[in-house]
């Protein structure tokens, strides 16, 4: 449904007294997948890796510097720039900080209408109809729709933001950090029914998150990002298993276990890998740090190494 | 107890902090009693709004007291902290008892170099000279894991990664070498990567230096990997109180047993993951009167808590408030 080619994003370095571009950071660089129909792929990386920029992309925020993006057959980036395409329809998104994502002086009728007055001709009653429904997908009350966003909670808000995102039934989700400003229980909560909802409606997300357990729980398959780069992309078991390059393995070792008795355990585990990681750098990293293509190892497993 | 016999460090009795809302207190830490033994790791676990850094922050009453109020007992080595003068205070504060924040960023000096930023505690509590303060800048910088303190003594805070500003802030902390540091969430900021690191360093300082810590939480991998002991907060109050071991091993309180099953394990692909009914209650409409975890259990009918909620002892050293753990069950769909 969704393919993105060698995309490469970089922005400018401007420098000198007349501002001149003296270089790029290269926040993309060359980054190859696709989504099918009812997929969840998951996209993880510690910060500055590029995966939120990834999702940007998807969404015609940034500009590309390479490669193209294609959404059922067609181009993306001839919509950018275009308010009332039907691509702006099938393609929404979620955001990690959702107080800041709601306008803090519309009502939440407001804001879950707002895409359903850009693109639909909908008589006042019929709009709050489907607001209700939306918020009651969400499992949340029509009584709440006439509140404004700071009345909520920090777990109802982001809930509403998702009712806003399937307000106009898109096909897929770019969910960016979309439970890690949420407390635990609250966690658990929008992770329900962001689920329930993709099975209601056939959704595929893109999950960009650096909670590798939020991830694990809701994907299917998994990009670990490193500099720009995928340096893993597999199914769920390949990842957790199996993990073949050394950053991926970096990251699992990092995951606190549960178990106080396994401390000593996971405290050595992790220095052997940091060892490790020093030690075989280069078998995954080029010279100037850049991470290799990524090579098949079987089916869904794909590892960038020499 | 065995550990009875060991003289705490620092304890907490009936300790309760409030803060103004429109004219009123309403107390936010409600009750709670802790002792914290020398050379401990002592996890407080909680959400946002149970308590856990208010409680935090009035051990070395950095609370603005123009709209809060602290009553109860902090006892560290047979004073009451809460009734020193601001002198008395500054002498200990920062020397015996230091703390480590959450944002490195802005708990350091963005206008001094990292360097003078860790000697200015030195300044403050001890007689050294210059060379002496810098030796021992140089040296803390080494011991939190920077490979080249000298580049680092010079640097200013922007210069520093996240995961290096935090080691600054943890050399600011160890600088005399204090008794018991209290870390309100030391590693939130940081990525995946960082924070095992991070934890690795502070397990091993905590080790090497023999000092408590005080690690306020909302993660439970985190109480995991670092605590020997566990307060579990809601709502103000110590809802449970074991060892780490006890914690995660059988876990009482229905508020932990939700907690825990709340997690998205790295290691189950269970579908659901069980969410807990209702949200934390503000400040204001905290409820006051029995167990305060009740109405987010609906299905557990009032018979089984207690009216006046109580600690009782599963087994030596492991503390839950409430009957009703004892007939918790999940709810059924």
């Amino acid at each position: 449904m969704l393919e993105v080619k060698d995309l490469k994003i970089y922005y400018p370095i401007r420098g000198g007294i007349l501002g001149r571009v003296v270089d790029y950071v290269r926040a993309v660089d060359g980054v190859t997948f696709t989504v099918e129909p009812r997929q969840t792929i998951g996209l993880v990386g510690e910060s500055g890796s590029g995966k939120s920029t990834i999702g940007k992309a998807i969404l015609g925020l940034v500009p590309l510097a390479g490669g193209s993006i294609h959404f059922n057959g067609e181009d993306i980036t001839k919509h950018i720039g275009k308010n009332r395409s039907p691509y702006r329809k099938s393609v929404q998104m979620i955001f990690q900080d959702v107080l800041s994502s709601l306008n803090s002086k519309k009502r939440v009728l407001d804001v879950i209408a707002e895409p359903l007055r850009n693109f639909e001709n909908m008589t006042k009653a019929e709009e709050r109809k489907r607001v209700d429904e939306l918020l009651s997908i969400v499992g949340m009350s029509p009584d709440n729709a006439l509140k404004y966003p700071h009345e909520f909670s920090g777990g109802q808000r982001q809930r509403i933001g998702v009712a806003r995102a399937i307000a106009l039934r898109p096909k897929l989700i770019v969910a960016d950090e979309p439970v890690s400003a949420l407390d635990l229980s609250i966690q658990a909560q929008v992770l329900n029914y962001m689920k329930d909802v993709q099975e209601e409606m056939g959704l595929s997300y893109l999950f960009i998150s650096h909670d590798l357990g939020v991830v694990k729980h809701m994907c299917e398959y998994l990009a670990i990002m490193h500099n720009g780069r995928f340096v893993e992309f597999g199914s769920r078991k390949d990842i957790y298993s199996d993990p073949v390059h050394i950053y991926t393995r970096k990251l699992i070792a990092s995951i606190p276990s549960m178990d106080p008795d396994d401390r000593e355990k996971n405290e050595q585990q992790r220095d052997i890998i940091s060892r490790e990681y020093t030690e075989r750098y280069k078998d995954f990293y080029q010279e100037n740090g850049k991470v290799y293509d990524l090579k098949k190892r079987n089916e869904t497993h794909y590892v960038a190494t020499l | 107890m065995e550990e009875k016999q060991e003289k705490a460090l620092i304890s907490l009795r009936n300790l309760q902090v409030s803060f103004k809302i429109e004219g009123q207190y309403y107390n936010a830490v409600d009750g709670v009693d802790l002792e914290i033994m020398p050379n401990e790791v002592f996890a407080i676990v909680g959400e946002s709004g149970s308590g856990k850094t208010a409680l935090a922050l009035s051990i070395s009453r950095l609370h603005n007291m123009n709209y809060t109020r602290i009553s109860g007992h902090i006892l560290y080595n047979d004073e009451n902290l809460l009734e020193l003068s601001e002198r008395r205070l500054n002498k200990i504060r920062g020397a015996d008892i230091s703390m480590i924040f959450q944002d490195p960023l802005t708990s350091l000096n963005p206008l001094i170099r990292v360097g003078p930023q860790i000697e200015e505690t030195l300044v403050y509590h001890t007689n050294m000279n210059k060379t002496q303060k810098k030796e021992r800048a140089l040296e803390l910088l080494n011991q939190v894991g920077i490979r080249n303190p000298d580049v680092t003594y010079q640097s200013y805070p922007h210069e520093l990664s996240g995961g290096m500003r935090q080691r600054a802030v943890i050399a600011v902390a160890l600088a005399c070498k204090p008794s018991l540091v209290i870390a309100d969430e030391p590693t939130t900021a940081l990525d995946v990567t960082l924070q095992a690191q991070i934890l690795d360093l502070l397990r091993a300082l905590q080790r090497e230096m023999q000092s408590s810590v005080i690690l306020i939480t909302h993660d439970l991998g985190v109480v995991a990997e670092m605590a020997t002991r566990v307060a579990v907060m809601y709502a103000g109050q110590i809802v449970e109180m074991a060892s780490a071991q006890q914690l995660f091993k059988n876990p009482r309180h229905p508020y932990t047993r939700s907690l825990l099953a709340s997690i998205p394990h790295a290691d189950s692909e269970n579908d659901r993951l069980n969410a807990i009914k209702g949200i934390v209650p503000t400040l204001k409409y905290l409820p006051r009167q029995g167990c305060r975890f009740s109405h987010r259990t609906p299905w557990i009918p009032q018979s089984e808590h207690e009216a006046d909620p109580k600690y009782h002892e599963v087994s030596p050293g492991h503390k839950v408030m409430c009957t009703c753990h004892e007939t918790f069950r999940f709810e059924t769909a």
